[in-house]
């Protein structure tokens, strides 16, 4: 099946339009900046950038409504922006700051929000699967009507703990959308190289989940998906997935020079696909927006994110003290 | 403003490279993306790609030029209208240096006090006197205990293999599924790593699962979503969120089963900073403790014995009797020597005692029943009054429960100690089949006399 892409006619507003091209322009232009303060020291350790991908998480978060969940892996900055985290909570969590969403103490890899429903930030591949089918558990078993959006990439579809959680899943009717960012690439390996299935959604079969690719690189068609896989889910039918076909511009992290595929395979990319430009043009081509309106997002969108940034580098490292908090609860934490 | 483009470092332990290739000159324009150079880390050569958009004023680092540190300027970026005479040799921006705030020692918590005064202990009954008491096993007790909790709020429940339709492979879970319905009592397939996962995730979204591993053993399927996801997600998140959950099942040695099915975890856990571990030997502890460990707020650890399932004791007859964590039991008071242990381990202890009575030695008995937080200060009080000390586990010698209570000892008592302490632990192989050879690799009643007589010098 060819991944889906999205109708001629998009059944979306102007305004919407542009708050996708916004959203991905915040994601694209904040993790340039992520990049630009790891250069300079400011961010330690391992940093995983999303850059290419934002048309994922913007699409299905359009999809989405007040209370559901998500949950995903380390390369989860762009997951935080765009459920609508504060960009400057995020980027000093990546400076390891007293302002970031964990105090300092969860780094890049290991952010949280009970306020947006965001629950990490997970760094052993695949680990998150289990997780967010629980949380789809709790919700069923609350009998809430929400619905949990489990990402997680083309290199943890090899891990066994997915398949455990999709039979689980299954068996029990976890509201639960299983999100593969298929972005082609397990760290330095390719799908072909890794992974049995060129369809890796079609693996939901033998489990009796429905799913579909879709183009990655089109919001539109994400959305669209993203909706259909919601109403299968709060409609009581069990899981779905959804394999979103999509492309990382930049290495696996910040020290992988990415020798394993051509610059003109990225560059490519980049040209003809790009999925900000593909909305741009939208935007323009229809007349929803003048070149003015777009330059005046993208001058809003660098400067929060250069404010991000301050914030980032003047934000105090977190007070020793804050060294053996946290370790154990004292009061369970009421959920949000 | 013309910006200073600087040497950037491209791996977590990148602290100067090689300006191997400029891709860009001077005057040319570039946008966010495009790739300005090629620079060679200790790993790999890394292309360097432009974040902002402007023209290139001047190169400052020639291509080729080796040892450049990180966060030398390397060139300079012209906005629109500026230029190259515009460029200032400013001092280079040098990245703020993290605050070197390590050196307030934050020993508040672990800090041994230097002058071994005798540690403040509770020592209340754990019930009051004149309560009745009615024999139940530790089966039955932990049942009791579970479904006591299950009565009293609504988010907590019971998955595991076999806990439902089949009551238990043990038996624990004996009714529950007739008392709180399928949706409570949930049978989960053979999927250790799965289901612990899930109860994990749903413990994040504000229930109170409790997890039965048919035993100990299998949970090593599952260890990474235990650890990894349950005990550190309290720090990682800052304290928003974590996973207020019991882990339970049988752990340890049970009879004949081999190698794979008799591995005793007490150290493995203890050892984990977001965890709680409890360890209970008598009916009424696995009653209490199990009630205590529900309600608590963080990941607990709740190591059953399968032998010890069928054993009756004393339980009080109380409608809500809890046991709180960190609190020793004494089982027995004695002055020659204290003999502390946990779970199965009293039972080999209990028998020493009285054996050793005959013989007229005294021995003092401690029950740990929680091995984090553990009671240190009732061993450490009773091994001034006894100066003498021997430990005894199941668990394999080497980085065991009796080797950490050695060293707190040493620590804190060490004036006080007329002999080293000795730890009694299951022998250092995996577990044989052969009756013989199984008795053997277990800790016995007699090795426990035999290291009592040795440190008290009999």
């Amino acid at each position: 099946m060819a991944p889906r892409k999205s109708t001629k006619k998009p059944n979306v507003s102007a305004e919407e339009l542009k708050a996708y091209y916004r959203d991905m322009l915040l994601i694209r232009r904040f993790e340039e900046k992520a990049g630009q303060l790891y250069g300079m020291g400011l961010i330690g350790g391992f940093c995983h950038l999303y850059i290419g991908q934002e048309a994922v998480v913007v699409g299905l978060e359009a999809a989405a409504e007040e209370g559901d969940k998500r949950i995903t892996s380390y390369r989860d900055h762009g997951h935080m922006l765009a459920c609508g985290m504060d960009p400057n909570g995020v980027m000093a969590e990546l400076t390891g700051r007293e302002g970031g969403y964990s105090k300092g103490k969860g780094g890049s890899m290991h952010m949280f929000s009970k306020e947006k429903h965001f629950y990490g930030g997970h760094g052993i591949v695949a680990a998150q699967v289990p997780l967010g089918a629980g949380l789809a558990f709790a919700d069923k078993y609350k009998e809430n009507g929400r619905v949990t959006f489990t990402y997680f990439g083309d290199g943890a579809a090899n891990q066994g703990q997915v398949y455990e959680a999709f039979n689980m899943a299954a068996l029990w009717k976890l509201p639960c959308v299983f999100v593969i960012e298929n972005n082609q690439y397990a760290m330095g390996t390719s799908q072909q190289r890794s992974t049995s299935s060129a369809e890796i959604y079609e693996r939901g079969k033998s489990f009796g989940i429905p799913g579909e690719a879709v183009d990655g690189m089109d919001v539109l068609a994400v959305k669209e998906a993203g909706e259909k896989a919601v109403a299968h889910c709060r409609s009581g039918d069990g899981p779905y997935i959804l394999e979103i076909k999509t492309y990382r511009y930049r290495g696996h992290s910040m020290s992988d020079p990415a020798k394993y595929r051509t610059r003109e395979e990225v560059q490519k990319m980049r040209d003809e696909r790009d999925p900000i430009e593909q909305v741009r043009s939208l935007l323009l081509t229809g007349k929803h927006a003048s070149e003015e309106d777009l330059k005046a997002i993208d001058k809003e969108i660098k400067e929060i994110v250069n404010e991000s940034a301050e914030f980032a580098k003047t934000s105090p490292e977190p007070a020793v003290e804050e060294l053996w908090t946290d370790i154990y609860a004292t009061e369970v934490p009421q959920e949000a | 403003m013309a910006t200073e483009i600087l040497m950037p470092a491209l791996s977590p332990t990148m602290e100067e490279g090689t300006l191997a290739k400029w891709l860009v000159k001077e005057g040319d324009t570039v946008s966010s993306g495009d790739i300005m150079a090629e620079i060679e880390t200790d790993k790999a050569t890394m292309e360097f790609e432009a974040v902002d958009e402007g023209t290139i004023g001047k190169i400052l680092v020639a291509e080729g030029t080796e040892g450049v540190k990180v966060n030398t300027p390397i060139a300079v970026l012209l906005e629109d209208g500026e230029s190259a005479d515009d460029i200032k040799t400013a001092a280079p921006e040098a990245a703020p240096a993290a605050d070197a705030g390590n050196e307030a020692a934050p020993a508040a918590s672990e800090a041994p006090a230097p002058a071994p005064a005798a540690p403040q202990t509770d020592s209340t009954p754990d019930w009051p006197e004149g309560t009745t008491l009615k024999q139940q096993t530790v089966r039955e007790a932990l049942r009791d205990g579970m479904a006591e909790e299950m009565r009293r709020d609504d988010s907590v429940f019971l998955m595991g293999e076999e806990v439902a339709e089949y009551q238990g492979a043990y038996k624990i879970s004996q009714g529950m599924l007739d008392e709180f319905g399928a949706k409570r009592v949930i049978d989960t397939p053979i999927t250790e790593h799965g289901f612990a996962g899930i109860a994990t995730g749903a413990a994040f979204g504000g229930l109170r699962p409790i997890v039965e591993f048919m035993t100990f053993n299998f949970a090593m399927q599952a260890i990474d979503q235990i650890i990894n996801s349950a005990a550190k997600t309290l720090y990682m998140s800052g304290g928003q969120m974590g996973a207020p959950m019991v882990f339970r099942g049988p752990n340890g040695a049970a009879a004949r089963v081999g190698a794979q099915h008799s591995q005793d975890y007490a150290a493995w856990y203890m050892q984990v900073p977001g965890l709680k571990v409890a360890m209970p030997y008598s009916a009424s502890d696995y009653k209490g403790l199990m009630k205590t460990a529900i309600r608590d707020p963080n990941p607990v650890i709740f190591l059953e014995n399968e032998i010890l399932y069928g054993r009756s004791f004393d339980v009080p007859d109380l409608d809500d009797y809890t046991v709180p964590f960190g609190k020793a039991r004494i089982w027995r008071e004695g002055s020659d020597v204290t003999i502390v242990s946990f779970g199965i381990g009293m039972s080999y202890a209990l028998a020493a005692a009285d054996q050793l009575a005959e013989e007229g030695i005294s021995a003092e008995v401690i029950d740990l029943r929680t091995l984090r937080p553990m009671d240190t200060g009732s061993i450490i009080k009773s091994v001034m009054k006894t100066n003498r000390c021997v430990t005894v586990e199941e668990g394999w010698p080497q980085g065991s429960v009796g080797n950490y209570i050695s060293s707190v000892i040493m620590q804190e008592a060490f004036d006080y100690l007329d002999a080293p302490v000795i730890n009694c632990t299951g022998k250092d192989v995996p577990m044989p089949y052969a009756a013989n050879l199984e008795k053997l690799a277990l800790v016995t009643t007699d090795e426990v006399v035999a290291a009592v007589k040795q440190v008290t010098y009999k």
